[in-house]
């Protein structure tokens, strides 16, 4: 069996995922990147094996993708993860026009044609408002499991607005809606809209076109999907395999690869 | 044999002409800073002006020292000392939000005109046109320095895109009546400043050294149309830029520009394209996509920032900075020598118009580029600290984008300030579009 995989990873967390010739998921993992991103890279790929019926032979072609792309040591090549969400996007949803993927370090309004090819993309600047980093913030801040920010959110009746868009800042206006009597929910509510208002003026900025799909750890977040889709006055398309989206369009890269019959850059070298 | 030796004497015509500008630009540009370090270590000052609108021909017919205080700035960036003087200028009481060019040279002015380059002269007078906001400002903080006068030249722009007055209606008129009367309120400051009197003939012999370089200029930047392209219009382009500032009028300025232009003439008779370094030297750079620059270069890696696109086959052709940051020089206004004044008024509306068009309306430009430059895409490069010149710049790429359907990539960091630059996010948005113009040039070839 001919199969290709795909390696992310991310500020955060490393994904992989095996994909078969047609295109089926056949192993993935996620696991904490820390510190060793080569290690973390490496690990990702050996679960995802692990959990398919897979053996290392069988892997025609890896593509390394994310912010540690270039640390995937016994990968073929790289792609960007903007490409790879794209590719992925539109895999998991063919009406796929635009792709919203928010990460744990930036957010991207990714524009593709219905191939998966990228038209445009946008990226929120040098600044972790409106990213996953923001909601881990708040998260801290009132002492909340990740897991649960979203359907804590989702019990508010009176939110506040989180006016700042700074990370740090955030937590300190976190803290300041607690000193004056909000509750939890209200304040994590108002959290979620503020990033929502933010990643909406990125998605304008590359042109809102249906179908929309969600992508990254973030679309986890059942809080973030209402707040966006309030935003947005539409629905969006929502995988349960959101979090792997770039891992998976970076095996689809490598099947690409593997079909049209490049060789792995470990069998050139031996 | 002799087909030889004709072989070779063309070889060594080449090796004498190609990469002259880019050398000869270098020793003038080093000429020059050490001209101000002489003038500031006698004790003697210098006339400060802005790119945009620097009134360089009646300046030099004073024979007065001239600074650009933007040039200044950016080398600070160039030469890695930006930051601190950025720090220095914050720790004074400047916001972090205020234009870089601005903080490095309070900075470098409450160092007494410390600068990598060498001594910067106080000023004596600053001239200045209304073409960035900031200027005004920036003026006045000499002022309030150093006790010196400033002029200010307002010259009317463009009130909306692609209306531009010309000769012959009534407004332009009204408006070159209005600048011919600024220009003569300078002549009269010059005359105070240099103790010296308005010479129409030297202020004659000028212009003739500003259109030699306008004519040369122009040419210059259509020449870059050429397959391969010859120059890269952000890398090799500033430095004809910082020529076409610091030389404007002079004999120097006028034959850099001839022999630049010479240079490139021969570059595309010749087929030669851009030249990049290696470690063996100079070699040509692939050139698999012809790309547009729409902003203020990233100084604090000024190469790497080139490096980012040039490592994968992307060339700057053509670059709206140096349409605006030459003050419009660029469009080949040529003085009318019989009517020196009259002329130059005529020819700085229609300059420094230029160089405000191409800040504020310059998508209509890059579409006419698009096609005479045969660009694969566009970047837009906002910075952090200038809004004059970023505001705008996502309506203008949204513009763009539905006139021509090139692929763009925008990307944000900063001209001066390297605490706001980051690579490894640069290079990823980078990454990723190039990514999408090879897929498009694999589809376009399918």
């Amino acid at each position: 069996m001919k199969c290709a995989a795909g390696v992310d990873v991310g500020s955060t967390q490393t994904k992989a995922v095996v994909i078969d010739e047609a295109g089926r998921i056949v192993g993935r993992s996620l696991i904490d990147t820390g510190a060793n991103v080569i290690k973390a890279a490496e690990d990702a790929f050996q679960v995802a094996l692990e959990g398919s019926e897979v053996s290392e032979q069988d892997i025609a072609y890896v593509v390394g993708t994310g912010y540690g792309r270039y640390k995937v040591t016994f990968g073929d090549t790289q792609v960007t993860e903007i490409s790879c969400h794209g590719r992925g996007a539109v895999h998991m949803f063919p009406g796929t026009r635009t792709v919203l993927d928010m990460g744990g370090q930036d957010s991207k309004a990714i524009s593709v044609q219905p191939s998966g090819e990228i038209v445009d993309f946008c990226m929120n600047d040098k600044c972790a408002a409106g990213t996953g980093r923001f909601l881990g913030a708040a998260a801290n801040a009132l002492e909340i499991p990740l897991d649960d920010l979203g359907p804590t959110a989702l019990e508010s009746e009176r939110p506040v607005r989180i006016s700042t868009t700074c990370t740090v800042f955030a937590e300190a206006e976190v803290l300041a809606w607690l000193g004056k009597g909000k509750t939890v929910e209200d304040i994590l509510w108002g959290v979620h809209q503020s990033i929502a208002a933010r990643t909406f003026g990125l998605l304008r900025r590359v042109g809102i076109e249906d179908e929309i799909t969600f992508t990254g750890g973030v679309a986890l977040n059942v809080g973030m999907i209402k707040a966006m889709e309030d935003k947005l006055e539409k629905k969006l398309n929502v995988s349960g395999e959101s979090h792997y989206m770039g891992a998976l369009g970076a095996a689809l890269f490598a099947m690409d690869s593997a079909l049209a019959g490049e060789p792995r850059k470990i069998e050139e070298m031996a | 044999m002799a087909q030889d030796q004709v072989s070779l004497d063309r070889q060594q015509t080449g090796d004498e002409i190609v990469g002259r500008g880019v050398r000869e630009g270098g020793r003038l540009f080093k000429q020059w800073f050490d001209e101000l370090t002489a003038v500031a270590e006698r004790g003697d000052r210098a006339t400060y002006v802005f790119v945009m609108g620097s009134m360089n021909e009646v300046l030099k017919s004073f024979d007065l020292p001239v600074v650009f205080p933007e040039v200044n700035s950016l080398q600070t960036a160039i030469k890695k000392v930006s930051a601190e003087l950025l720090n220095d200028a914050e720790d004074y009481g400047y916001s972090p939000d205020i234009c870089g060019y601005v903080k490095a040279d309070v900075a470098m002015q409450l160092r007494g005109g410390e600068h990598p380059m060498g001594r910067i002269p106080k000023p004596s007078m600053a001239v200045l046109t209304g073409a960035c906001n900031t200027y005004i400002k920036w003026a006045e903080v000499w002022e309030r320095l150093y006790d010196i006068p400033i002029v200010t030249m307002d010259i009317p722009g463009t009130r909306a895109a692609g209306e531009q007055s010309m000769p012959g209606s009534e407004e332009f008129g009204y408006e070159h009546k209005y600048v011919l009367g600024q220009i003569k309120e300078l002549i009269e400051t010059c005359e105070q400043v240099s103790g010296k009197k308005f010479d129409i003939d030297r202020f004659r012999e000028v212009l003739g050294y500003a259109n030699d370089m306008s004519a040369a200029w122009r040419q210059i930047l259509d020449l870059n149309r050429a397959t391969p392209s010859i120059f890269n219009a952000l890398t090799d382009g500033t430095v004809f830029l910082g020529m076409a500032n610091g030389f404007r009028g002079t004999p120097e300025g006028s034959q850099y520009f001839k022999q630049l232009l010479e240079e490139m003439q021969y570059k595309v008779d010749n087929g030669l394209g851009i030249l990049g370094r290696t470690d063996e030297g100079l070699a040509p750079v692939e050139q698999r996509f012809r790309l547009a620059f729409v902003g203020v270069p990233c100084y604090p890696i000024f190469r790497r920032f080139n490096d980012l696109f040039t490592d994968r086959g992307g060339t700057f052709v053509t670059s709206s900075y140096l349409w605006f940051a030459s003050g419009g020089t660029c469009t080949d206004v040529q003085y009318d020598l019989e009517r020196p004044l009259e002329s130059f008024a005529e020819g700085v509306l229609f300059s420094v118009r230029a160089a405000m068009d191409a800040m504020f309306h310059q998508a209509m430009t890059i579409e006419e580029a698009a096609v005479d430059y045969q660009l694969d895409g566009i970047v837009y490069h906002p910075i952090k600290s200038c809004r004059t010149v970023s505001t705008g710049l996502a309506d203008q790429r949204r513009f763009a984008v539905e006139r021509t359907g090139l692929p763009t990539l925008f990307i944000e960091s900063d001209l001066m300030d390297p605490r706001v630059v980051s690579e490894a996010q640069m290079r990823n948005r980078v990454d990723a579009y190039f990514e999408g113009l090879v897929s498009r040039q694999q589809q376009a070839m399918a």
